[in-house]
């Protein structure tokens, strides 16, 4: 009887030869880039990380959303194959980091939270240096990074100073760096915080573009439009835990309704108004600074109340977030 | 109430900032300094027992066999220079790093001009800081002096307030160019390493002015630090020298320390103003 | 100069499947960070850098022809009498090595871990701690050879190199830095604020003002003597005199013997701790 198995990162095919010899099966089977399970990282008695599974397959895009401390960034560093797990499993392109650590780094692009970027030396040293990290002959540096200067439009500023860079096209930057080594997973701890909104449009442009070409994202974040818009699949991540996961899409159907009346009465009144929309809609949120109405209708709600004499400073009918379903599942807000 | 305008309203508003800014200034630099107070105390005591060992004891030996001094022990020779080395050392370094900070990494200058301080204030303020720091440093540096019986004279205990000017005078012009600095490029590491070690080397501190060649002796006249270890040396055990070179060992420091004051107050004031 | 001039081809490195131990903290791609450091020197302050060499070289000139004049001549360990500048130029050579070691292995490691966060950049890459740790102590070393070479050719002129020995000053320098530089590293991996490097400088003070620097060691009690030969600042200072006085003995062999026990130590000491820090 003959029997081939070969695995790589991308998946795994096995060629069989049964019986007679007459019958050949082949069967593919996609093989997860990372797989976690009941992966935790407890410093002393505190769980950072408390038991999460996810999978990450091929050519996805995967978020980590969740407020600040949820865990995320500990979850990417054991990732990223520099922090060491307390307990569960890890493999991360079939290897496993206790073991493989250079060898899993060699094929991962990693995206920090905050730059990191080579003060002393200029925009495209950065990115030569960074190859030469991996081994690299200097040639292919040089190739790639002027490859990479384009992508990130910086072409203009290879010769400046880091330190003379914006924050957006610092964080190009840092994208374009983790790219030199041509990695098979890009890993992206909260890609656009602290920038302003144009900056953050052309970034996730170009993390788009990335994902047109196959490449594997995980990144955490905690803006819920930055989830909506580059997440094929996503785990809301709140104290270590997983609390839901789907796509985004997915989770607001299954999660919240499909409209939201956001009505503003002043401080002070909010609680005591919310008492008098008991019944309204599916479900009814009080906020400090304004009272959340979910409800598959919004405007023939809003009128109802209107009509009722309730009279709010502000209100507005918006469709359901990731944000609400944020709220639904952990009772607080993603941004405190 | 009536609302007060104009005059009248900020008369209302800012008596005490007027008055005290200076003090408010001072205040918050030593509670800044409080936050390494123990290393300061640690060098304090330390250092003040580890030079006079090394070098009025250890290295005395030699000097002192070799009569180097002609009479005079190297102990009580070299102790006036190293307490007045150490105000220096203090000084300079409280006029450049929390200067430097104020106005480049950490712009806390910016924050209490947009409180009712005025730049004169502030100025004021990190120089009595200064002094605040100098004035146990030196005590200290003095009661070792006196366990390792350095100071013969009883007026030796003037030891305090010369090295106190002395420091002040080295400080203040320091902080007059610090507070130009728009970039830190390692401007506090230059002045140190190539104005504070050498006029501590040359100044007469571990020998006498008079050993070097004429042509270098200018760098002993220029230092305040010679000017403040000669002074000390005529309190401490009456080192002997003309009388006018005695009043001039007052009165260059002294004319440091009031140029020093003005220039910083003036330089301060424009860059907050700007 | 460009990029490219800077560093030594190299061929891509493929890698190797390696199973824990030290295989996950090194790579054997130390050559990338040194190329690294070559090519940020040229942003550095170069009068910040001169300086360096400068401050032995004041030292020497106050206090060896200075403060000489009132010493006369001094008797090395061997009984050798020479004269003062000759005796402490060794010394302020073995204490630069030392101070410049100290300096790039807490001063500048504290920043780039803490502040600047670049080796949390290089070690996202398949670099190891220990590829970070030796090309950053082979930078100190070849800053410490470029000193010592410098303060060397200042004492030749000044005729303070009594033997041909003295050309060995250089890798005898050179195994003193590596020394107190491995050391260092590890200590300054247990540092949260810069008031505790500056806690360093008060194990280097005493060492340097008490290590046979100025003056010979038969001053003290034996005592105190035994106490400064534990220290490691005084094999350095002996064994850099020894060779530049050109009064050779067997004991030079014990300062060598000191400092390799030193660098061994450290870099295992080093090692752990890189593993405990960055790893974790």
């Amino acid at each position: 009887m003959l029997s081939i198995d070969r695995r790589t990162p991308q998946g795994a095919w096995e060629l069989r030869a049964l019986g007679q010899g007459e019958l050949l099966v082949c069967i593919i089977v996609p093989q997860p880039v990372i797989a976690a399970s009941l992966l935790t990282k407890k410093y002393k008695e505190f769980a950072a990380v408390d038991g999460i599974s996810f999978e990450v397959e091929p050519g996805e895009s995967f978020g980590l959303l969740g407020p600040n401390g949820a865990g995320k960034s500990t979850t990417m560093r054991m990732v990223g194959a520099v922090s060491t797990r307390t307990s569960g499993s890890l493999s991360i392109l079939g290897l496993d980091p206790n073991d493989h650590g250079p060898e899993i780094r060699a094929q991962l692009g990693v995206v920090p939270q905050q730059d990191n970027l080579d003060m002393d030396l200029r925009v495209r040293d950065n990115l030569i240096v960074y190859g030469r990290y991996f081994g690299m002959s200097l040639s292919s540096c040089a190739a790639k990074a002027e490859e990479l200067l384009e992508f990130a439009q910086l072409a203009d500023r290879k010769k400046s100073k880091v330190g003379d860079l914006s924050g957006g096209m610092k964080r190009r930057l840092t994208i374009a760096r983790s790219l030199m080594n041509d990695p098979k997973v890009l890993l992206l701890d909260e890609p656009t915080t602290g920038l302003d909104p144009q900056a953050r449009h052309i970034l996730w442009d170009r993390l788009f573009r990335l994902k047109e070409q196959g490449t594997t994202l995980l990144l955490t974040t905690h803006y819920m439009d930055e989830a909506e818009q580059l997440c094929d699949r996503l785990v809301v991540v709140d104290k270590g835990a997983i609390m839901a996961e789907g796509a985004p899409a997915d989770l607001i159907r299954s999660y919240s309704t499909r409209e939201v009346v956001e009505l503003r009465f002043g401080s002070e009144l909010n609680a005591s108004v919310a008492e008098q929309l008991v019944g309204i809609g599916d479900r009814v949120e009080v906020l400090p600074d304004r009272i959340l109405i979910y409800t598959d209708d919004g405007d023939g709600d809003l009128g109802w109340i209107v009509a009722k004499g309730l009279t709010p400073i502000t209100s507005l009918v918006r469709r359901s977030s990731l944000e609400d379903v944020f709220l639904r599942l952990t009772g607080r807000s993603l941004i405190e | 109430m009536t609302a007060l305008v104009g005059p009248a309203a900020a008369n209302f508003a800012a008596p005490k900032p007027r008055r005290y800014g200076s003090w408010y200034v001072a205040e918050h630099r030593i509670r800044g300094i409080r936050s390494y107070y123990k290393t300061l105390l640690f060098t304090a005591i330390g250092s003040p027992f580890m030079y006079l060992f090394a070098l009025g004891v250890g290295l005395a030996t030699l000097v002192d066999k070799n009569n180097g001094l002609g009479g005079t022990s190297y102990l009580v020779f070299v102790a006036p220079a190293l307490i007045v080395s150490a105000a220096v050392t203090a000084a300079v370094q409280e006029c450049t790093y929390p200067i430097l900070t104020g106005f480049t990494w950490n712009p806390i200058f910016l924050g209490m001009n947009a409180a009712p301080l005025s730049g004169n204030q502030i100025t004021n303020g990190i120089f009595i800081a200064v002094l605040a720091r100098l004035l146990p440093t030196t005590l200290i540096y003095y009661l070792v002096m006196l366990t390792f019986s350095a100071v013969p004279s009883p007026l030796g205990v003037l030891d305090i307030p010369i090295a106190i000017l002395t420091g002040m005078s080295f400080g203040l012009v320091v902080a007059s160019y610090i507070s130009t600095v728009e970039k830190d490029v390692g401007q506090p590491a230059f002045i140190q390493r190539f104005i504070v070690i050498p006029l501590f080397l040359f100044s007469g501190t571990f020998f006498p002015l008079a050993q070097m060649p004429i042509y270098l002796q200018w760098i002993g006249w220029i230092s305040p630090l010679w000017h403040g270890t000669q002074l000390s040396r005529v309190v401490s055990y009456g080192a002997v020298e003309p009388g006018w070179l005695t009043l001039v060992h007052v009165l260059y420091p002294l004319g440091l320390c009031i140029f020093g004051w003005r220039r910083t107050q003036i330089v301060v004031t424009r860059r907050l103003n700007k | 100069m460009t990029a490219t001039e800077t560093f030594a081809p190299t061929r891509p490195t493929r890698p190797t499947p390696r199973t824990g131990g030290i295989r996950a903290l090194y790579a054997g791609n130390s050559r990338a960070v040194i190329g690294r450091g070559l090519l940020a020197t040229r942003s550095s302050n170069w009068l910040i850098v001169v300086s360096g060499f400068f401050e032995p070289v004041f030292y020497l000139l106050s206090l060896g022809i200075g403060l000489g004049a009132l010493v006369g001549s001094v008797s090395t360990t061997t009984g050798q009498p020479v004269s003062y500048a000759a005796f402490i130029a060794p010394a302020l050579l073995a204490v630069s090595a030392m101070n410049g070691a100290i300096y790039d292995s807490t001063w500048n490691v504290f920043f780039k871990m803490q502040y600047s966060k670049l080796y949390e950049g290089m070690l996202a890459t398949s670099l190891g701690p220990l590829d970070v740790a030796l090309g950053e102590i082979f930078l100190a070393l070849l800053r410490g050879a470029v000193y010592a070479t410098g303060f060397l050719i200042v004492m030749q002129v000044l005729g303070l190199n009594l033997s041909w020995t003295a050309v060995l000053a250089i890798p005898a320098v050179l195994l003193i830095a590596f020394g107190f530089a491995s050391l260092g590293m590890a200590i300054t991996s247990y540092m949260k604020s810069f008031q505790q490097v500056d806690w360093v400088n008060f194990v280097l003070l005493p060492m340097f003002l008490f290590s046979a620097t100025f003056y010979p060691l038969s001053v003290y009690p034996q005592g105190i003597q035994f106490v400064i030969q534990a220290l490691p600042l005084w094999h350095g200072v002996e064994l850099v005199r020894g060779l530049t006085t050109g009064a050779l003995s067997i004991a030079m062999l014990g300062h060598v013997l000191y400092f390799v026990v030193m660098i061994v130590g450290g870099l295992i000491f080093t090692t752990r701790r890189l593993r405990a820090l960055f790893l974790d």
